[in-house]
């Protein structure tokens, strides 16, 4: 089938951009960097609609041969996998049409494009991936790319940070990672998921840690409480980044690998619990913080982390079809609600503050009915996508213990409630800003366009269906109540946005002001980011400075080479004067070595 | 017999040899290295080595010290004057003799005891006919290597001690 | 005794060589050193004709020739460079051939 060729024509548009790029016309690099992502698609088409009922696999070449121990370079394409290939390659080429446009003025745009195709490489591979290695290199890439985008705009320091920022938080993740595929080695002799999910149920007692190490990996990846403090700040970003790269993919990754790795977490119930428990918690706690802010791509930012959170309470109660259902039609519409913004922020020539915004209902009107799909889509209003995926975790997390239920659907109503804050302010009302909004051209309308139509229909898509062929079934028979119930919730939120935002311009202020301690805490994210830097970052800094430094490198390492020196010159200026000139001196010398050898020589012969 | 003649010539070569040692005049060392080299000579014919006693006198005694003493002529040596010390070689150079030359007379004496007897005439192998035979077939290689040496020292010799061509 | 065991003819080969040693260590002139080269060299000759005689055996007369015919090629070439160093140092005295020094 040639699998390789779907990450392979990204990496040739990466090297061919980022090579050549710098002379090329803006045609040439469009037409490479897109058409590279376009043809991917295609040939991503045509694998999954040529896939049978057994997984295809390719061995491409023995990468690690140890002894017992084989890891090949291997590419599968299972059910699962399919639908991440396409969701990654069409989501992707979409954004990458959509960044012709809104990076048209930008001096790095060859780089900008060059960075993308090289995500859209590791991602590639990291779905592809046969074995957790291939995965991890995948993974791994993934991050770095997230580093370089996000900090695409390296002049601005806030930019740089957040990218070292997501860098080293991904990294923590990553650590469990690591030690999860070596627990995987030492346990199951191999890293092929073939061997390991055949033998999953074997090792009993070690399951648990693998589970739990894997999940901080992908916790990391994707944002989940406590390493999600990354991707709010990497809104640094351009808006395309956000959408690819913190919306649909990468921050997926997590959610694929928990998916992927499901019998190792069939057997390991306790962390199968905690994945739903880590869910649900984020899901909410997200959605708290995303009440409060201003900035609209920040907004967006939690309500990522927040639907991060939903997707791994589907996986965690047993419905790895709904989870994978969930993360499909989130990529739709958060893409469309990241790409939407960033039409907004093109058309008011850089603003992000929602405060300054309003009334561009009539200004922008294809930017508008587009997020208004995406809105509703998200706040789970039938029949749209969004919908059918959040109720069937819904259903399931009820099946599981009933007060995930409640929460997931509080926090349903909340996610309606900021979205429709977002869009109320955003839209309605008297425009607040001193700047001439302007529709967006074509090349950034019709993605929009496209997925709007994917968000209202993507629903039908029966996803779990095709799914449960390959996941165990989940039981959660549908029960009508449940439905209404997380509906309403949904419909109650946009009400409440609707009064406090164009009914009662005043009341959202009071509010505010009212609960002004506790709004002043959830408008600072709960000051997580403080605490890490006081618990975390400044100790690590400090004892790395002083101890580290100073006294391990300058101290002891330095110490000892430039020891050597000294002590060799030392020792050199003493053997000097042997070398007196004298010629009788010499002689005594030759004499000296001679009874020193006569009387070796008498040792051994007497010895013997 | 033997015994006695041992003695008279230990001795001579013996003194000798302190006198080389001793003697401030160059002239004076040579003499009594023609001395030690003719007594040694006569040890070699009681040790049966006829051909090399007689190889001693003709190339050491006549041809090498002859050497040496047309050197000493040319180059005017005087008596030694007193100028220059190596700290170094006075303060070792005693000690460390005395160890030397009391380690080899101790190893001697352990590991090789004294059943060996020489007489004069007890070994028959040192005929000129012998070590011809000796030094033909099976020393064959090192003969040719060493007319090669000899010629190189002559180069040697010729081009170190010419008058710079003017 | 019927004749003279074989350890006097070492000690007397020993004696000699010390002799010799004697002289390269303590002599100034540069020519007298020589001479005492050639003591010790006699002296390990000897020892080489008086291993000879035990063994029975002819080879250690070859190597006290081939000592011999070295020593001469030996001198000649030492004495040639002797009588260069006087010519460029006007000197005969060996501790004073030292510009190697430091």
């Amino acid at each position: 089938m040639q699998l390789w060729l779907i990450p392979a024509l990204p990496l040739a548009g990466f090297l061919i951009n980022g090579i050549f790029g710098r002379r090329f016309s803006k045609a040439i690099i469009n037409a490479v960097a897109i058409g590279s992502v376009l043809i991917a698609f295609a040939w991503a088409l045509k694998t999954v609609l040529a896939l049978g009922e057994a997984p295809t696999f390719e061995h491409y070449f023995d990468w690690i041969v140890a002894g017992g121990f084989r890891v090949g370079c291997d590419f599968a394409v299972d059910r699962l996998t399919a639908v991440m290939l396409l969701v990654v390659t069409g989501v992707g080429s979409l954004i990458h049409i959509y960044s012709i446009s809104y990076m048209e003025h930008d001096h790095g745009y060859y780089r900008f494009f060059a960075y993308l195709n090289l995500f859209m490489f590791f991602m590639l591979t990291l779905v592809l991936a046969a074995n957790y290695l291939v995965l991890f290199v995948g993974w791994e890439g993934v991050g770095l790319c997230s580093y370089l985008l996000i900090g695409f705009w390296f002049h601005k320091t806030s930019a740089t940070n957040a990218g070292n920022k997501a860098f080293i938080v991904n990294r923590i993740g990553d650590y469990g990672f690591s030690l999860a595929m070596l627990m995987i080695v030492v346990n199951f002799g191999s890293l092929d998921f073939r061997t390991v999910f055949g033998a999953a149920s074997k090792p009993e007692g070690m399951l648990t840690p693998i589970a739990m190490l894997l999940l901080v990996g992908a916790c990391g990846k994707s944002a989940q409480f406590p390493l999600y403090v990354w991707l709010p700040d990497a809104m640094e970003g351009p808006t395309p980044v956000s959408a690819l790269i913190h919306a649909a993919t990468m921050v997926t990754a997590g959610v694929y690998v928990v998916a992927r790795s499901f019998p190792i977490y069939i057997h390991a119930p306790a962390a199968l619990e905690r994945v739903a428990v880590i869910g649900l918690f984020t899901a909410a706690f997200a959605a708290t913080i995303g009440l409060a802010q201003n900035d609209i791509k920040k907004v967006f930012a939690y309500s990522t982390v927040s639907q991060l959170g939903y997707m791994f309470l589907g996986l965690g109660t047993g419905a790895f079809s709904s989870g994978i259902y969930h993360l499909m039609t989130h990529a739709f519409f958060k893409a469309l609600l990241f790409l939407g913004a960033g039409s907004v922020i093109h058309a008011l020539s850089g603003e992000q503050d929602m405060r300054n915004m309003g009334g561009l209902r009539k200004k922008i009107p294809v930017t508008f009915w587009t997020l208004m799909c995406a809105a509703l889509a998200i706040s789970g209003v039938p029949p749209l996508a969004g919908f059918f995926s959040k109720d069937a975790i819904l259903l399931a997390a009820y099946h599981h213990a009933p007060w995930m239920y409640w929460v997931g659907t509080i926090t349903a109503g909340m996610t309606a409630f900021y979205v429709f804050r977002a869009m109320f302010m955003t839209f309605f009302g008297e425009y607040r800003g001193h700047e001439h909004p302007h529709e967006s051209p074509a090349v950034i309308t019709v993605p929009l366009a496209i997925l709007a139509v994917l968000s209202v229909i993507g629903g039908f898509i029966k996803i779990p269906v095709w799914l449960d062929k390959f996941f165990p079934a989940a039981e959660a028979p549908e029960e009508f109540s449940l439905v209404v119930i997380s509906v309403a919730a949904g419909l109650i939120g946009i009400a409440l946005a609707y009064v406090m935002y164009i009914a009662k311009p005043g009341l959202a202020d009071s509010v505010s002001s009212g609960f002004g301690w506790l709004y002043r805490v959830v408008y600072n994210k709960y000051f997580v980011d403080e605490i890490y830097n006081a618990a975390v970052v400044k100790p690590l800094v400090a004892g790395s400075r002083v101890v580290l430094w100073r006294g391990v490198d300058a101290g002891l390492i330095d110490g000892m080479a430039n020891g050597i020196g000294s002590r060799s010159q030392g020792f050199g200026s003493v053997l000097r004067l042997l070398q007196s000139g004298n010629i009788r001196s010499y002689a005594t010398w030759v004499l000296f070595g001679s009874v020193i050898l006569v009387v070796a020589l008498g040792l051994v012969g007497a010895a013997r | 017999m033997d015994v006695i003649l041992f003695l008279i010539f230990a001795i001579i070569a013996v003194v000798c040899g302190i006198n080389v040692v001793v003697q401030t005049h160059p002239i004076s060392s040579a003499l009594s290295l023609i001395g030690v080299m003719g007594s040694l000579a006569v040890l070699y014919l009681l040790l049966g080595a006829e051909f090399i006693a007689m190889a001693q006198v003709i190339v050491y005694a006549g041809a090498i010290m002859v050497l040496f003493i047309f050197v000493i002529m040319l180059l005017n040596a005087g008596a030694e004057a007193k100028r220059g010390r190596s700290l170094v070689a006075q303060l070792l150079g005693m000690p460390l003799l005395v160890a030397f030359l009391a380690l080899i007379s101790y190893f001697i004496q352990r590991l090789y005891p004294s059943t060996t007897l020489v007489h004069f005439g007890a070994f028959k192998g040192g005929t000129a006919q012998s070590v011809g035979r000796a030094l033909f077939t099976q020393y064959l290689l090192p003969f040719e290597v060493t007319s090669v040496l000899i010629l190189i020292a002559i180069l040697g010799a010729i081009v170190l001690a010419r008058k710079e061509l003017e | 005794m019927n004749g003279v065991p074989l350890t006097w003819y070492l000690i007397l080969s020993a004696v000699l060589f010390s002799l010799g040693i004697a002289g390269f260590l303590f002599r100034k002139n540069v020519i007298t050193v020589f001479m005492s080269i050639e003591l010790m060299l006699n002296a390990v000759n000897l020892t080489f004709v008086a291993f000879s005689y035990q063994l029975k055996q002819v080879n250690g007369h070859l190597f006290a020739f081939f000592v011999m015919v070295v020593a001469a090629a030996e001198a000649a070439v030492g004495l040639a460079i002797i009588l260069t160093v006087f010519k460029n140092r006007s000197t005969l005295n060996i501790d004073e051939v030292n510009s190697m020094k430091n």
